[in-house]
């Protein structure tokens, strides 16, 4: 609950000290301490020193796993806000409003971590989404932004009106929004007679599983992707591609954990399809990018088909490692884009020579992608291994895991493509100006995906105590 | 400690190399660290029985930082800490773009390397295999021939699949472990029926066919070796390659012995059309690197073979060769480098009556080169004889097939000496003078082995026989 009601009452303040600060500036400050307000209040809940109660009915229910996940989203916006809260200065004429809609966003994400009712996780999606539809229009002057803006607020309302169908549905078959409900009705009907749902039941699960699919852009529903992360401010496209989306995957792994039984094998059928689907769309595509920009929105969908399979196999191995691939994919994917945003010129031959210029720069990118492709020694290496041991440890779909080293392996075609573009191919990159400390926080960030590379306990023992 | 120390040395001061701001001194600290690691292996060798190192890693999954190094461990490690001051050594002249970052990523290499030789625990393993990898990537990227970045990058993708498919295979295995451990032994112990096991062999066999390279996953190697600078080929061919080799003998043998069993004529006969194809190409090749890249594929094909025709003299032929092939192919590429270095040239047709201008180097070239012809008196010879025994004794007909690469392996090599050194001078050679004490030092120590090992291989079959015997005492 502190978090939830902390990270509203900072978009408040922040708002307000939009007013109140002459010194633009000064607002990323404000907005860097808020957030290390914001990480303390959640972690006070999580050890058990302070929690602010609240009755909901049940509507909510805080576990060290959802807690657990807001610390990490937490922190990568931290880390987001020190690297590229400059930038977000930069972007329009309203920075302290952008400060205020990426807490409001954070509001959205601690709800849905914790969501234990299907009412919640709704209005958990429609806080995080609300504010990102503004925020990717918030290059007001450019048409590509407004064009990304409306294409996410009408595609985001047509899933989030899907959702709502599929709740209705729930609703209707069980009499309950709470997530337990519906398998202890079924559990209950399954000690006579062989489990068996309603088809409203089904009808309703396979709405929540499409418009889950669209929100965290699994193939055949990620159609907006490319041109939202694109045409939208390339600091906020950073937010959108990491923590938004950890959280997507996050709500999406809580609400299917143990539903799925309802549907029988179908849902193995349907799944392995999703999976298959967004690789083959993501990886491929990205594969013919020349804008390093709409390269990394296509390898976030290829990404999110390697998260899909935490959602597939389900066991504690999935939990752990959906933590870790937040972790590592959100460290990677922000390092990135930080140094993106610094490039004069976004497509791959912009990269040109940029290890001869910007040394560190591109020492750390460097670092970064040899995680996003799955390279041992960095923390992309044990999320994809995760991945991979909750699949074998499932069992059953050897196949299925092949297809995904394949797919892994085609990956680290278009990412090396901007390490060859850094390191070997000559050309002046041209960067906006570097200060020194943009590169200690790089280099922080580089360091904590080696550091993780070497030792994930680390971070996962935190989860057990 | 031994076994740590090894990797430390090089991972240590391969860090510290790259601090050193391109200052000359990186040179010098490589060939320093190189030796100082050559000793420790050279302790390792001459200490008795098995070393371990052991020590905590990642508990929640099962992996700990185990070091292993029994004979065919220490034989490897021996052949890398030999090839990285020898390398240094023969390239001292060659100057590099950037070279603390050039001897950084060699130590680096190294490391990986020794890493896989060492390593008793599947996921560290894995960790080497990668580590390995990613320096030579760089290498070959930054400082190759024209057609670096291409092909360099097809070398990279190509044995990343491979490893990915280890990796799947990797933890199939895993499941299966009684104690749910990436433990070498808990590896060897697990059960895993005939079906599973063909399964497993297919995943791991991959991985490892591809960093040989046998046939028909070979693609890659000529080119990647012809576009690397050459100190990089020379640990490429030199060590690399033998990557594959001591991964087959070490995880695939023993873990899944009825899937080696089920597939060994079909990796036997891929072998042998390997080793007769490369023989037959390299006959036709006008350039000394691609000549040689081909000639190792053939060498490497005959390995194979010998490791899957399962006895124990076809497996003690391997253990040599594997050191007696690194030797070799080694002191061809120091050659190769010397006269692409001096004259600007490595075609045949460009080449001829070196022998006149540069006499000493012609003498030491010849002996390395009949060495690669494995000639009795040299050491490839002994390593060969018992290879070609393994196989007469698993299928009369392959060896006799496989024997055809012999008198090949003689067309192409005494073509390629009698092209480079014999004949009138032309134009390119006729500025050619003898080559520097450097390389010479280099090249007669490799010949002094090439002869040692050729008369006295006596102590390399003891130093591996417990490897060797440990994998037939299991079945």
């Amino acid at each position: 609950m502190n978090a939830i009601i902390v990270s509203a009452l900072l978009g408040v303040v922040m708002m307000f000290s939009g007013i109140v600060l002459k010194n633009k500036s000064l607002l990323k400050y404000v907005a860097t301490g808020g957030l290390l307000i914001l990480i303390l209040a959640n972690l006070m809940q999580t050890y058990g020193w302070y929690t602010v109660n609240v009755n909901s009915h049940d509507l909510l229910r805080f576990s060290k796993f959802g807690l657990f996940f807001n610390t990490i989203a937490f922190a990568a916006t931290f880390l987001y806000l020190i690297l590229s809260g400059k930038d977000i200065e930069h972007t329009g004429i309203y920075p302290a409003e952008y400060f205020a809609l990426i807490f409001f966003v954070l509001c959205g994400v601690s709800i849905m971590s914790s969501f234990n009712g299907l009412l919640m996780l709704f209005l958990g999606i429609e806080i995080m989404s609300i504010p990102l539809y503004i925020l990717t229009g918030a290059d007001k002057k450019n048409l590509k932004s407004n064009e990304a803006s409306l294409k996410y607020f009408l595609m985001g309302a047509f899933s989030t009106g899907i959702m709502l169908l599929g709740i209705t549905l729930i609703y209707g078959a069980t009499g309950s929004f709470l997530l337990g409900a519906q398998s202890a009705i079924n559990s209950a009907a399954a000690s006579g007679a062989p489990p068996r749902a309603s088809y409203l039941q089904i009808a309703g699960i396979i709405l929540l599983f499409v418009s889950m699919s669209f929100k965290v852009s699994a193939a055949p529903f990620h159609f907006w992707t490319p041109d939202v992360y694109d045409g939208a401010p390339s600091v906020f496209t950073s937010f959108m591609a990491t923590v938004v989306k950890a959280a997507g995957f996050f709500a999406f792994i809580r609400l299917f954990e143990g539903q799925t039984e309802i549907l029988g094998p179908t849902w193995k059928i349907l799944i392995s399809f999703v999976i298959i689907a967004t690789l083959l769309v993501g990886n491929i595509t990205a594969v013919f990018q020349q804008s390093v920009k709409r390269m990394l929105a296509y390898s976030s969908i290829a990404q999110a088909g390697f998260m899909l399979f935490a959602i597939y196999s389900a066991n504690d191995l999935a939990k752990e490692g959906i933590l870790l691939y937040a972790t590592a994919y959100s460290l990677a994917t922000i390092g990135v884009f930080a140094v993106l945003i610094k490039m004069k010129d976004y497509t791959l031959d912009g990269f040109n020579g940029l290890a001869k210029t910007e040394p560190v720069l591109a020492l750390t990118t460097t670092i970064c992608l040899l995680s996003l492709s799955g390279i041992p020694l960095t923390a992309g290496f044990f999320a994809k291994y995760y991945m991979l041991a909750s699949m074998v440890k499932a069992g059953g779909a050897v196949w299925l895991v092949i297809v995904a080293v394949i797919f892994a392996a085609v990956s680290v075609y278009y990412y090396f493509r901007v390490i060859q573009s850094m390191y070997f191919k000559d050309g002046v990159a041209e960067t906006s100006e570097i200060t020194g400390g943009f590169k200690i926080g790089l280099i922080f960030v580089a360091a904590l995906i080696v550091l993780f590379g070497l030792l994930p306990s680390l971070l996962l023992n935190y989860f057990y105590f | 400690m031994i076994p740590l120390l090894l990797i430390l040395i090089p991972l240590l001061s391969g860090l510290a190399v790259f601090l050193l701001k391109d200052s000359p001194a990186s040179k010098s600290l490589a060939l320093a660290s190189s030796v100082a690691t050559l000793a420790v292996s050279l302790v390792a060798v001459f200490s008795k029985g098995e070393l371990n190192y052991d020590a905590s890693w990642l508990p929640g999954l099962g992996s700990r930082f185990t070091l292993m190094q029994d004979g065919m461990g220490k034989m490897l490690c021996l052949l890398t800490a030999i090839s990285f001051p020898v390398v240094f050594t023969a390239t001292f002249k060659n100057v590099y773009q950037r070279q603390s970052a050039f001897y950084g990523l060699m130590l680096l290499t190294q490391a990986g390397l020794l890493g896989v030789f060492l390593a008793a625990d599947a996921l560290l393993f894995y960790f080497f295999w990668e580590l390995a990898l990613i320096p030579v990537y760089f290498l070959s990227s930054i400082w190759g021939g024209e057609k670096r970045i291409a092909v360099t990058f097809k070398f990279f993708v190509y044995t990343f699949i491979g490893s990915l498919l280890m990796l799947v295979g990797i933890l199939l295995v895993y499941a299966q472990t009684a104690d749910h451990s990436f433990a070498l032994q808990s590896f060897y112990k697990v059960k895993l029926d005939a079906h599973y096991q063909n399964g497993i062999f297919a995943l791991f066999f991959i991985a490892f066919a591809i960093k040989m390279p046998i046939f028909p996953f070979h693609t890659w190697q000529p080119d990647a070796y012809e576009q690397s600078p050459t100190a990089v080929t020379m640990i490429l061919s030199g060590v690399m390659v033998k990557m594959g080799i001591f991964a087959i003998i070490r995880w695939l043998l023993p873990m899944v012995p009825a899937g080696v069993q089920a597939h060994s004529m079909f990796v036997v006969i891929l072998s042998v059309i390997g080793m007769i194809y490369a023989s037959l190409l390299a006959i036709r090749q006008d350039d000394i690197k691609r000549l040689i890249a081909y000639s190792s594929i053939a060498h490497i094909g005959l390995m194979c073979a010998a490791i899957f025709v399962q006895n124990q003299i076809g497996l003690e032929g391997v253990m040599i060769q594997m050191f007696n092939h690194g030797i070799n192919v080694i002191g061809l590429w120091i050659v190769a480098d010397v006269i692409e270095q001096q004259l600007g040239t490595r075609k045949f047709s460009e080449l001829g009556g070196l022998a006149q201008k540069a006499p000493v180097l012609a003498i030491l070239f010849v002996v390395m080169a009949l060495a690669n012809v494995a000639l009795p008196l040299t050491n490839s010879f002994i390593g060969e004889f018992l290879m070609f025994n393994g196989l007469f004794r698993f299928n009369i007909w392959i060896a006799a097939v496989a024997g055809i690469s012999i008198i090949l392996a003689a067309v192409y090599t005494l073509n390629m000496i009698q092209k480079i050194f014999y004949g009138n001078t032309v134009d390119k050679t006729l500025g050619a003078v003898e080559v520097s004490a450097n390389v010479q030092l280099v090249l007669s120590l490799l010949v002094v082995m090439v002869l040692v090992l050729g008369v006295f291989p006596q102590p390399m079959i003891n130093l591996t026989k417990d490897t060797v015997s440990a994998i037939f005492a299991n079945r």
